[in-house]
């Protein structure tokens, strides 16, 4: 075995390592269409937020065009404030849009969910850093069960 | 009373030899690099690296495949098949690729290395090179250290890669999970830093565990064939003990707390 061979052999593996590498980058972890695009946050504040995590998609009717950035708890009156990290080409929000957070599916995972607002004004739109006024809160199953035997007990 | 004296002796024994195998590791890592070593460490990259491809490729393919039909038969209960994308996904890029990559690795390429470095001793090499005013730690160990370190984590990388597409093979085009949800839900949510990256410093840090113990046996051995054999099997041995425990200690550390 001459090192010429060993050299071009080698030079290939390591060619064979980047593509394995890029094809997980690329097709696995999905990082070059979505992961490095330039972002813009919004902050909402809920009652409860359920199962929501930290990288949970931010939907609009179906599309993802954001995933939650942090999850914080408000020190003055204790309810949860969800960073939303939003893609820049999706910024025209109306101040008058809600979100609430959902459930894909029976047992899916949670996600918010946001609904655009009508536009009133032209420069009525949601600003980085601003708070979305208008949210629901998750659906605690327990919850739903106690206000279903609740309401039977009265009948 | 005999049974104290044996427990001093196994614990100055295991003492000596921890303290050895820290003075190959500094003798072969942290000496002056040599330019005309890295033609050597090439050779070597290909010896344990390309060599080594083939039983990677394999593997790694059967497991993802092995996975995706035992994966498909569990999910498809819960009506979730959707979700045998990230399963395959996640559960090779931070368990299985690193893993059973060091293990493969240890038994194809840390056996040879031992047992080549065993018979160098056996045979005197490294002491005429010592006796040639040549460094056997630089000239001998270090290539074959750093070829370790650095084609371990390339092999990971492919393991994963090829274990991937062996369960797009058996759930996408046998069992027939959609290929658009096995991609998009699998892009939803392996990251790439926390689940790519994790597995590679896992990778690198079971390359180095396997590469040293494997150098150090070898270097280490009784220069008989009896002795060369012993060290060829307690290099697989441990090393493969320590990658598991490593795992978990590396696993707990990166994935534990969410």
């Amino acid at each position: 075995m001459n090192s010429r061979k060993v050299e071009v052999l080698v030079g290939m593996f390591v060619a064979l390592a980047a593509a394995a590498l890029i094809m997980l980058a690329l097709k696995v972890a999905d990082r070059g269409i979505s992961g490095n695009g330039e972002t813009y946050v919004l902050k909402a504040k809920f009652d409860n937020i359920g199962g929501l995590k930290v990288r949970s998609p931010i939907k609009v009717g179906g599309v993802v065009v954001g995933r939650v950035g942090s999850i914080s708890l408000d020190e003055d009156d204790f309810s949860p404030v969800v960073t939303l990290v939003i893609g820049k080409e999706f910024d025209k929000f109306p101040s008058t849009s809600s979100v609430s957070i959902l459930t894909s599916g029976l047992l899916g995972e949670q996600y918010i969910g946001l609904q655009p607002g009508f536009m009133l004004e032209d420069d009525d739109i949601l600003k980085p850093g601003q708070f979305i006024e208008d949210t629901k809160s998750a659906l605690v199953l327990e919850d739903l069960i106690g206000q279903f035997l609740f309401s039977r007990g009265n009948d | 009373m005999e049974w104290f004296a044996r427990l001093g002796r196994s614990t100055l024994e295991i003492s000596a030899g921890l303290g050895r195998a820290a003075y190959l590791l500094v003798g072969a890592l942290f000496a002056k690099p040599q330019l005309k070593n890295i033609p050597l460490t090439i050779k070597q990259i290909y010896v344990v690296g390309v060599q080594s491809l083939l039983i990677i490729v394999v593997s790694g393919a059967f497991i993802g495949m092995v996975m995706a039909l035992q994966g498909y038969t569990v999910l498809v209960d819960y009506g979730a098949e959707e979700s045998l994308g990230p399963m395959v996904a996640l559960s090779l890029l931070r368990e299985l690729g690193p893993v059973v990559t060091a293990l493969l690795f240890a038994g194809r390429a840390g056996s040879a290395l031992t047992a080549e470095i065993g018979l160098m001793k056996a045979t005197e090499q490294l002491s005429s090179l010592e006796m040639m005013a040549v460094d056997p730690l630089r000239r001998v160990i270090a290539p074959r250290l750093w070829a370790g370190i650095i084609a371990m984590p390339m092999l990971a990388v492919i393991f994963s890669a090829v274990g991937i597409l062996g369960g797009q093979a058996v759930g996408v085009d046998w069992l027939g999970v959609d290929a658009g949800s096995y991609w998009s839900v699998m892009q939803a949510s392996v990251e790439f830093e926390k689940d790519v990256g994790n597995g590679i410093i896992k990778s690198l840090v079971f390359a180095f565990i396997v590469t040293w113990i494997a150098v150090y046996k070898g270097y280490d051995s009784i220069p008989t064939s009896e002795g060369i054999s012993k060290a060829t099997t307690e290099t697989v041995v441990y090393s493969s003990l320590a990658v598991l425990g490593v795992d978990f200690v590396l696993t707990a550390l990166m994935f534990g707390t969410h």
